[in-house]
């Protein structure tokens, strides 16, 4: 599974977080917020994580960045395990990783000026003379098209797709291989996503970087990841390459989030499948399938035992006893 | 950064209650610095035995005292020292204690935060004005212990609102970011986290200041100040003691009077000041509860708590600088 293309990947992470108990002695509970998740992203590629709110993408992120200790399993970067090294290397390694937030409004000390903002990591690293950071500062501006008017105002100044370039710009500045993208546009308006997309493309291109793009609009990623992983409740439902996916989804989840995305292809006849009830939390996550409470197709089997992560096809998985269940032909 | 503190005097020089705190505060501090050069006589000479119990003229604007002969407006300015002397250091030795354990507590956490929030929370149940008579007459009377007493048992609320407002920073995304680009514990507590709460200190010593001038009087009239030293409580209580009120010499008692008031009021004037420009929508309360409220150490307290009620710093910063 590991070769040279592998710039990251993980090993059956786990992170739970311990919940209050309810009484002195009862039993130990936690919330499953990523669950037994192994993922392989390749260098030079764009990988997709979706889902809906709350199933645990900000978590793995924050895990494979460092932020998070995992409970159990690896993340491998480059080939090294990050938990496993000393504090010394681990900041080495983690140079290289960068994070582009959901939130450009929080994301930015407010009292801080975009040259600031901008020359923190570096001034952070040291070894930059003033001159140099300022001419770095000013080439990240323009490269993410802002101007050096800009150079000395803040945050509050700026609209929120003008923040986020900001944000990106702070990212890429200690050029980083690994850029997490955690819902960049979400929290933007919708006028300024494909800006924001595009910039993040033509970056990729210019600086040859791999991403995490987290998402939960399914559209979004399709044009972008090669490809993808789609997790429910912290496990992973289904992942592949990103057209086998959209062509042939084979999970009820992936087909309930498809139908939720407006197919602009009018002839693409697509049956529309919307799902009961929310999300439950995942503290007392079902005991067999994760989506057994949601699934219109679950059967006994789906309460009893948990499905595990199988090969449909060529770089196709899917974690369904039944997979494909219910299509139309 | 720099751009940001010139803002930050411009604005509030520019808000009408900063502005008369400013010019009034100005001009106690210029009193107490040239007091010498103002004061027409000697206020410690208490050998003028002919001029006893002047009433006011020109070359007495104040009269003189009925007891020892003292020229009453060399006195009022001279009395300008103590009470800025006083409630500013103690002003902002609370802020530098309140900060120091706030930002322990709130960022290190674990047992120094445990530790920390206990001794604030036996602190706050101690009586201030039994313990200052206790430790005066152990330790004798002076204007340090008055100082000593009062930060330390006035830093504990201002740290309760720094711990809090730390917490809520060390979860913020930016510092996140920071930390995703390898900053130190240090350069995110002193570069991050102190920024987002020296509004905080600036109000409280404004706030501080003001109840402590107060404070400070009040002991002085009952005689625990420094028994050589010239301030307006002291004066009061002379005038009283001297029969100001028995031989209708007004004056005497209105002057330190009006000296209290405009110390008080410049800088609870400055106080709010700056509470209205970090919290635009807070409403205007009456100066006087919220002076009680800064003696007893739940003014600030109750300030944070409506700040937070219906939005987060961040976004509240946000709004201070679109107003801007
Ligand atoms: N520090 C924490 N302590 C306890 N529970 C947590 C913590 N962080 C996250 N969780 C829980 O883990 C689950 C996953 O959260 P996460 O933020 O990863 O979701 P997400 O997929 O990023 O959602 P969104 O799309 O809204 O950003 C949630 O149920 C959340 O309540
Ligand atoms: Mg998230």
């Amino acid at each position: 599974m590991s070769d040279n293309n592998t710039l990251l990947r993980t090993e059956n992470l786990c992170v739970w977080f311990p919940v209050r108990r309810a009484l002195p002695f009862g039993q130990k509970r936690y919330v499953k917020a990523v669950d037994n998740v192994s993922i392989t992203i390749k260098k030079g590629e764009t990988f997709g994580l979706v889902g809906e709110s709350g199933c645990g993408k900000s978590t793995l992120a924050n895990t494979l960045l460092g932020m998070q200790k995992p409970t159990d399993g690896k993340v491998i970067f480059k080939g090294q395990d990050l938990n496993a090294l000393s504090n010394k290397e681990f900041k080495e390694a983690r140079r290289d990783m960068q994070m582009i937030f959901q939130d450009p409004f929080s994301s930015l000390d407010p009292r801080w000026d975009v040259y600031r903002l901008i020359s923190e990591p570096m001034y952070i690293r040291g070894g930059y003379t003033k001159e140099q950071m300022e001419a770095e500062v000013l080439r990240l501006l323009h490269l993410v098209g802002l101007n050096e008017d800009d150079l000395h105002r803040y945050p509050s100044e700026f609209s929120g797709g003008q923040r986020q370039r900001i944000g990106i710009a702070r990212a890429i500045s200690l050029h980083p291989d690994f850029l997490v993208c955690d819902e960049p546009v979400s929290a933007l308006d919708v006028s300024v996503h494909a800006q924001i997309l595009n910039l993040l493309m033509e970056l990729q291109q210019e600086l040859n970087m791999t991403y995490l793009f987290i998402s939960h609009n399914l559209a979004v990623v399709k044009d972008l990841c090669k490809n993808l992983c789609v997790m429910y409740l912290g496990q992973v439902m289904e992942a592949g390459d990103t057209q086998t996916i959209f062509h042939n989804p084979l999970h009820p989840y992936t087909r309930s989030l498809l139908s939720a995305v407006l197919s602009v292809n009018l002839d693409e006849k697509r049956e529309r499948m919307v799902l009961n009830g929310d999300i439950p939390i995942p503290i007392d996550a079902p005991r067999g399938c994760r989506f057994c409470t949601r699934c219109p197709f679950a059967s006994a089997r789906c309460f009893q035992e948990t499905p595990q992560l199988t090969p449909q096809g060529e770089n196709h998985l899917v974690a369904c006893h039944f997979p494909g269940i219910g299509m139309e032909k | 950064m720099k751009k940001n503190s010139n803002n930050f005097f411009l604005r509030l020089w520019r808000h009408p209650k900063g502005r008369t705190g400013i010019i009034i505060a100005m001009l106690l501090v210029f009193c107490a610095v040239f007091s010498a050069y103002i004061a027409p006589y000697d206020p410690y000479d208490v050998t003028q035995r002919a001029e006893k119990g002047l009433a006011p003229s020109l070359s007495h604007p104040l009269g003189t005292t009925i007891t020892t002969g003292q020229d009453i407006f060399s006195m009022l300015i001279y009395g300008t020292r103590v009470s800025l002397i006083v409630g500013l250091v103690t002003g902002i030795c609370t802020a530098f204690l309140g900060a120091l354990m706030g930002l322990l507590a709130g960022y290190v956490g674990g047992i120094v935060d445990t530790l920390i929030m206990r001794t604030v929370d036996i602190m706050l149940v101690i009586p201030t004005l039994p313990l200052t008579i206790v430790l005066t007459n152990i330790f004798g009377k002076s204007y340090f212990m008055i100082i000593f007493i009062f930060t330390i048992f006035g830093w504990t609320g201002l740290a309760r609102v720094i711990r809090s407002q730390v917490l809520v920073l060390k979860n913020s995304n930016y510092v996140k970011a920071a930390e995703l680009a390898g900053a130190s514990r240090w350069h995110i507590m002193f570069r991050h986290i102190l920024p987002g709460v020296t509004h905080l200190l600036i109000m409280s010593t404004a706030l501080t200041s003001a109840g402590i001038m107060v404070a400070e009087a009040g002991l002085s009239f009952l005689g625990l100040g420094d028994p050589t030293a010239i301030s307006w409580g002291k004066m009061l209580a002379d005038a009283q003691s001297g029969g100001a009120l028995l031989f209708g010499h007004w004056w005497w008692i209105v002057a330190p009077g009006i000296g209290i008031f405009l110390s008080v009021f410049s800088f609870m004037r400055i106080g709010l000041a700056l509470e209205e420009m970090f919290n635009p929508r807070m409403k205007q309360g009456a100066g006087v509860r919220k002076l009680f409220k800064s003696l007893n150490n739940t003014y600030i307290q109750s300030v944070f708590d409506e700040m937070n009620e219906d939005d987060t710093p961040v976004a509240s910063s946000g709004k201070e600088a679109v107003q801007a």
